[in-house]
């Protein structure tokens, strides 16, 4: 995985999909119409503040709830960078991973950080900068099936390595 | 050292001896299932793969019960996808007028039996638990590599042992012993983790309650809900399945992360207040709320022995002028069933509108959308800000039996206030 480096939304602990993305809107998976409305039950002012490159940072259990997969996406379509949280749904997690979103689960930068702080997410060290404040948090590693999986590009990559024909 | 239930049933479709909590595995899947809200998703990624079929049509399922019948251009346009899609594979495929909501349908059609290792594009996939299975709810593109190569990969989970004793009070039932537990673990206190119901209170539990709790396990966060398999177990899969099926059991010396008791005896019906299903209270400390809409039915409680205890309650009362009462039968043949025991005539006598088996109102998608500053009491599973319509309306989680009291007195009520 790449470094990441963005401007910081904070939102709090157990932000769940309806808040991601509320449910009136699923009756589409057109990834630029669900991001024009990504968190927007959580904050109706984000589609319109978000810019690509951002970063979520959130507290507990971000994704608790449903399964829709409508939620990274929108997240992701919305041009965010990557979510920083001190723990994920299990759902979600899975997800994110699945599609290519960036995930991080480090709970001291998820409680330090603040809105506006400008931070550079380095995967492979393992570390997470707070450029506006100087300050540096460790985050937890994926296990390496994981690290295969996002190196792969995704579980439908790492899948089409073992299905297509030669 | 002994395993749990999960874990055997994991080791077994992995075609190992033996695995432990931490352990990521690849495990041969029976069952994968999708709606249409979810298929769609999953059907996009599985055509980029350019396989022409998936790895076996008995194996997968595809249920169009969230927004159907077609609650609008968009929606019907995704349910044609997943309707097209399914004919052309020749997977197990449910329309409109002959379905069920997925949750309530596919145990009834003896799709689900224990032992078996379940996937399902929605998260309340894990109330097939209550047949001793393992069954987990995964995204869109999980079903989408399930559906080439018949196989999912998973972290096995460690379990938290819940044992439930005593005698249940009157009007306690298992959408109060779950929300109970919720209020008790929080909404990630069983995150990752594996929920083993246990005790001889779940012993004398119908199969449509121990459906109740299984499916709001994902609620605390957990990866899967699990009940033994006993006596009211087989009874109930008697003339519904011919496959034939494993009863696992967690061994005597499996361990666990945590076991928690409770003692039934002493568990009131519960509410779970917004916006959250942890933040529960017992009906006596409720208060005055006074209510909008009430939804009886969904994936959690639209099943037959709900509907009775709804009836109970409502036979020869009406439903508050203030209030409008939606009840939604989880499936066909449980809509006519419970026409042929009377129920239905009660509840259009009482006041209320019968829906078409749907989610609909659960996720705030139609059949009793709520607008702002509106508050409903719904035998749904979740009250998060937005669930059931405007941001600034509010769910309350309860049971049947509350639920209906509630109508007919337009604020959130306990059943001895109506009988």
């Amino acid at each position: 995985m790449e470094i990441i480096k963005g401007r910081c939304h904070k939102f709090g602990d157990d932000i769940d999909t309806d808040a991601i993305i509320p449910a009136r809107y699923l009756n589409t998976s057109d990834l630029k119409e669900l991001a024009q409305h990504c968190m927007e039950d959580a904050d109706p002012s984000f589609p319109r503040k978000v810019k690509p490159g951002d970063i979520i940072v959130a507290g507990k259990n971000f994704g608790c709830g449903s399964s829709r997969e409508h939620a990274p996406l929108a997240i992701k379509g919305a041009g965010v960078a990557a979510v920083i949280a001190s723990s994920f749904a299990r759902i979600f997690y899975r997800n994110a991973i699945n599609i290519g979103l960036p995930i991080f689960e480090a709970p001291e930068a998820a409680k330090k950080i603040e809105a506006g702080d400008e931070v550079l997410i380095d995967p492979a060290q393992g570390i997470i900068t707070n450029i506006t404040k100087n300050e540096t948090y460790r985050m937890l590693p994926f296990p390496p099936f994981m690290q295969e999986l996002i190196a792969a590009g995704g579980l439908m990559a790492y899948v089409a390595k073992k299905v297509k024909k030669p | 050292m002994g395993m749990t239930m999960t874990e055997k049933i994991l080791a077994a479709h992995a075609g190992l001896e033996k695995v432990e909590p931490g352990q990521l595995i690849s495990c041969r899947i029976d069952l994968a299932l999708g709606n249409d809200i979810t298929a769609p998703l999953a059907i996009k990624e599985f055509r980029q793969l350019g396989i022409e079929k998936v790895f076996d049509p008995g194996r997968i399922v595809l249920v169009p019960d969230h927004f159907t019948p077609n609650k609008d251009i968009k929606s019907a346009e995704q349910a044609k996808l997943v309707r097209e899609f399914a004919r052309e594979q020749g997977v197990i495929y449910y329309e409109v007028g002959r379905l069920g909501i997925e949750h309530c349908l596919l145990p009834e059609e003896g799709l689900v039996v224990p032992g078996d290792l379940i996937i399902g594009a929605d998260s309340h996939t894990c109330t097939y638990g209550a047949l001793g299975a393992f069954a987990t709810g995964v995204g869109s593109t999980d079903l989408a590599a399930a559906m080439a190569t018949g196989e999912c990969w998973f972290r096995v989970p460690e379990s938290i042992k819940l044992n439930y004793y005593g005698r249940l009070k009157p009007w306690v039932g298992g959408k109060d012993l779950i929300l109970y537990t919720i209020g008790d673990l929080g909404v990630d206190g069983a995150r990752y983790k594996a929920l083993e119901f246990t005790g001889e209170a779940i012993g004398e539990l119908s199969l449509d309650s121990r459906f109740t709790m299984a499916n709001m396990a994902i609620e605390a966060g957990a990866k899967n809900g699990i009940f033994p398999v006993d006596e009211k177990t087989e009874r109930y899969l008697e003339g519904r399945t011919k496959r034939p099926y494993r009863i696992y059991q967690s061994d005597p010396d499996a361990r666990y992360s945590e076991i928690r008791e409770y003692d039934v005896s002493k568990i009131e019906p519960q509410v779970a207040f917004p916006h959250l299903p942890e933040n529960t209270k017992g009906i006596s400390e409720v208060g005055e709320i006074k209510i909008d809409q009430v939804v009886i039915g969904s994936c959690t409680n639209g099943r037959l022995e709900d509907l009775r205890i709804a009836a109970k309650i409502l036979k020869g009362k009406k439903v508050h002028p203030e209030v409008r009462l939606i009840i939604i039968p989880g499936t066909q043949k449980i809509y006519a069933q419970a026409i042929e025991e009377g129920l239905i005539a009660i509840f259009i006598e009482a006041g209320a509108a019968i829906s078409t088996p749907t989610c609909g109102p659960c996720l705030g998608g139609h059949m009793g959308v709520l607008a702002k500053g509106e508050k409903a009491v719904a035998t749904t599973n979740r009250n998060f800000v937005g669930r059931m319509g405007h941001p600034e309306s509010e769910v309350y989680l309860a049971g049947p039996a509350v639920a209906a009291a509630s109508a007919i007195k337009g604020r959130i009520a306990a059943p001895e206030e109506v009988l």
